[in-house]
């Protein structure tokens, strides 16, 4: 059979059932024989390569699969780069098939030629050019299994056009081994006597929890170790819903816009577990003053992120799912009443200063966190969250509340504006059985726009939630506060967007009234199939509370 | 902080893309690299790179993390100069009537140990093989002496000062791994 009827074999074999991808000059013998396999490999024609990358990405955050983007060589290689870096920052497993010149053409610049690998092996866990055809078999499932085991991540197959066209043997092939890799290391169990001793003496713990709990699929673990001990814990962004939002020792978020209670807690904590997650500058602000006054055990699957930002007192490597469950089993059965209760006076000041305006707000334009509540306990506290990238993200990760597993999609340490909307796609198809929101601004919405032709064609049962506020929000909020209230470049001219999605056949409506907002939310949970919601939310409002950059973790403003 | 020259040992499989892999962690901190020798290790498919660099050891740590994440890379570890024994080799083409002009010259050629490979009317080869410091003294030396025309070293090879190749015990840790879990269902 030919390279392309090999890779449809080794995809099948892989249990791809979801292709997000663009067809074009050298990916189409690949294409061709898809033709054949369509039945089995559903393909998720996207409007723009980024997309299709942001969709296998929403699609593995949701389901805890390997997302595929197929696209072709060149320009369709090198606009799914974006989504390679996000993935790799947010170690989400995709695997990226592009097509590349035949190798006779290699180097001479034909057309549509780039260096994929080149331009790829910074921003990807691995990154592989198939030259023959006879490999493509196990290039395939090298890359399914680097993107899957240890930490996850990105992959690129850089599929020359001959080996797609010349034929080689067929024989279902499975990696589970690279001598020079090795995805979980070892678990040295003095190193959890040790971070149990230090739990147990400890007066004040305090547990980070990050995404690796969702990608360990360590959720009891966590429960039976925090329960046991009885440890207050903030969620990083990622890690939101790895912990349900209403468990008595969730106290919220952490980071430059998350809850005050962990914030400053975590400069009060006498021992600081960190749980998968990788003490990213948002969540710590200025290291110079972070948990100076703690001890901090930080358990993680990448022997890289040991002391790569916080130095730390004792660090647990290995599957958190096992570490979590190793550490349950020595740590000694505790009662902290006062410290848990001591987050109550942030959880009330917080409340009084920042919450209750932002949800409960009395007069004024509708703002975009009680947007987000409502919607939230409109589903019940049930949907997948999907963000975009600003003021929409941080204020519907603020507000929205999670009782599932994976069930927040945002784009964390890339900051992707456009993300939104094709992560969203790609979350529909990752998980049919579960509403998906997703909340998105006017700067956002634009920058993927041509993906409401993808949810038109595939009637992608996407809630979009468009916070209007005529500016580029978070940048805007910013300049009011660091630049003097220049506004450059913020503001912005909108179209009719309902028109637009109209024009998509996409259902839509726009509010900008409070009381018009419960049955607008309504209506568009109970329509089957996509819905735009556009909401004019006010036009300068500020997310809070905020560490201000270089501040401290503790000295939180409340106020702008 | 304080710098000072490290020397990387890398040990990785022989394929396409992994030094510019490797060169992209020094790339990416705006990291100087010293020197750097590519070649065949003693394992048949196994490459070894020995690079150095002046840098403090936080940042060395998490580069030699960094690049021990890559794929392909079997290990890397970092070393001071007193962990291991380093060498270079040089060549020096000085003009041979100078040469003969000088007797200065022969004289420093002796006391280095330098080897003289090559004598033509026009030019001669001198080879030094030794430390980094040796080999620049004698060329400051020939320098001086008025009759250089051309010089160049080689990056730095090291050897560890351990009695056993760690690469091999990781390599033979990691295979007798794979077969005692091989046929029971990964976790």
């Amino acid at each position: 059979m030919t390279g392309a009827e090999a890779l449809m074999r080794s995809l099948e074999h892989q249990g791809v059932k979801t292709i997000f991808g663009y067809p074009g000059g050298s990916i189409m013998p690949v294409f061709d024989a898809l033709y054949d396999h369509k039945k089995s490999l559903n393909h998720i024609l996207v409007r723009h390569e980024q997309g299709a990358a942001h969709a296998a990405e929403g699609y593995a955050r949701v389901s805890g699969e390997v997302g595929v983007c197929l696209v072709t060589s060149g320009p369709g290689a090198t606009n799914t780069v974006t989504g390679i870096a996000d993935a790799m920052i947010d170690s989400t497993p995709i695997v990226v098939i592009a097509g590349q010149v035949g190798t006779a053409f290699l180097g001479s610049d034909a057309f549509q030629e780039v260096d994929l690998v080149g331009i790829t092996q910074p921003i990807s866990k691995w990154s592989y050019q198939i030259r023959r055809a006879e490999d493509v078999a196990w290039a395939v499932a090298r890359a399914f299994y680097i993107a899957r085991s240890g930490r996850p991540g990105p992959v690129v197959l850089d599929f020359a056009r001959n080996a797609q066209v010349e034929t080689t043997e067929y024989e279902p092939l499975a990696v589970d081994f690279i001598r020079s890799y090795v995805p979980v290391p070892d678990t040295d169990p003095r190193s959890v006597e040790e971070a149990a001793a230090l739990i147990n003496a400890a007066r004040r713990p305090l547990v980070l929890v990050g995404q690796g709990v969702e990608l360990g699929n360590a959720h009891q673990e966590l429960l039976d170790l925090i329960e046991k001990a009885d440890m207050p814990c903030g969620c990083t962004l990622l890690g939101l819903s790895a912990l349900p939002s209403e468990h008595r020792l969730n106290k919220g978020m952490l980071g430059m816009h998350g809850n005050l209670g962990p914030n400053v807690k975590t400069n009060e904590c006498d021992v600081l577990v960190a749980v998968g997650m990788r003490f990213d500058d948002r969540v710590t602000s200025n290291l110079a003053t972070y948990a100076r006054q703690a001890k901090v055990i930080h358990l993680d699957i990448d022997p890289a992120e040991i002391n790569k930002n916080v130095k730390v007192d004792v660090a647990v490597l290995g599957d958190c799912k096992q570490t979590l469950r190793m550490l349950a089993g020595k740590v000694a059965p505790a009662v902290r009443k006062e410290w848990v209760d001591s987050f109550a006076e942030y959880e009330r000041t917080e409340n009084e200063q920042v919450i209750e305006k932002e949800i409960h707000p009395q007069d004024g334009p509708l703002r975009m966190g009680e947007v987000a509540r409502a919607v939230s306990e409109a589903t019940g506290h049930q949907a997948i969250l999907v963000t975009d990238v600003g003021q929409n993200q941080m204020m519907s990760a603020r507000y929205f509340k999670f009782s599932r597993h994976r069930s927040i999609v945002t784009s964390g340490g890339l900051g992707t504006m456009g993300f939104g909307l094709p992560a969203a796609i790609g979350a529909t198809f990752g998980r049919p059985d579960r509403t998906v929101c997703v909340f998105l601004g006017d700067g956002g919405l634009q920058m993927s726009i041509h993906e409401l032709g993808t949810i038109m064609e595939q009637r992608s049962p996407v809630k979009i939630i468009l916070l209007n506020n005529n500016f580029l929000g978070n940048v805007r909020q910013w300049q009011a506060m660091f630049f003097r209230h220049r506004y450059s470049f913020t503001p912005m001219m909108n179209p009719d967007y309902v028109k637009i999605a109209s024009a998509y056949r996409i259902p839509g409506e726009s509010v900008s009234r409070r009381e018009d907002l419960p049955e607008a939310i309504r209506r568009m949970l109970a329509t089957d199939g996509p819905y735009l919601l556009e909401v004019g939310v006010i036009e300068e409002g500020n997310v809070l509370p905020m560490t201000p950059p270089g501040g401290s973790v503790n000295e939180m403003l409340l106020d702008c | 902080m304080e710098k000072t020259l490290y020397t990387l040992i890398v040990y990785s499989e022989n394929i396409a893309g992994l030094l510019n892999q490797i060169t992209a962690v020094f790339t990416r901190r705006q990291i100087n690299i010293e020197s750097l020798n590519v070649s065949a290790s003693s394992i048949q498919g196994v490459h070894k790179y020995t690079i150095t660099t002046w840098t403090d050891k936080d940042t060395i740590e998490k580069v030699v993390k960094q690049i021990e994440k890559k794929i392909e890379v079997m290990q890397a570890h970092y070393f001071t100069d007193d962990e291991i024994f380093h060498h270079e080799v040089a060549l020096y083409k000085l003009s041979t009537p100078e040469f003969q002009q000088n007797p200065h010259a022969s004289k420093v050629i002796r006391r280095h140990n330098g080897r003289i490979v090559e004598v033509n009317p026009v030019y001669c080869i001198v080879e030094k093989a030794g430390m980094s410091e040796e080999i620049t003294s004698l060329y400051e030396e020939l320098q001086a002496a008025g009759c250089m025309l051309q010089f160049v070293r080689s990056g730095r090879i090291a050897i560890t000062k351990s009695c056993v190749e760690r690469v091999n015990e990781y390599l033979a840790e990691r295979e007798t791994r794979y077969s005692q879990c091989k046929g029971q269902p990964q976790a």
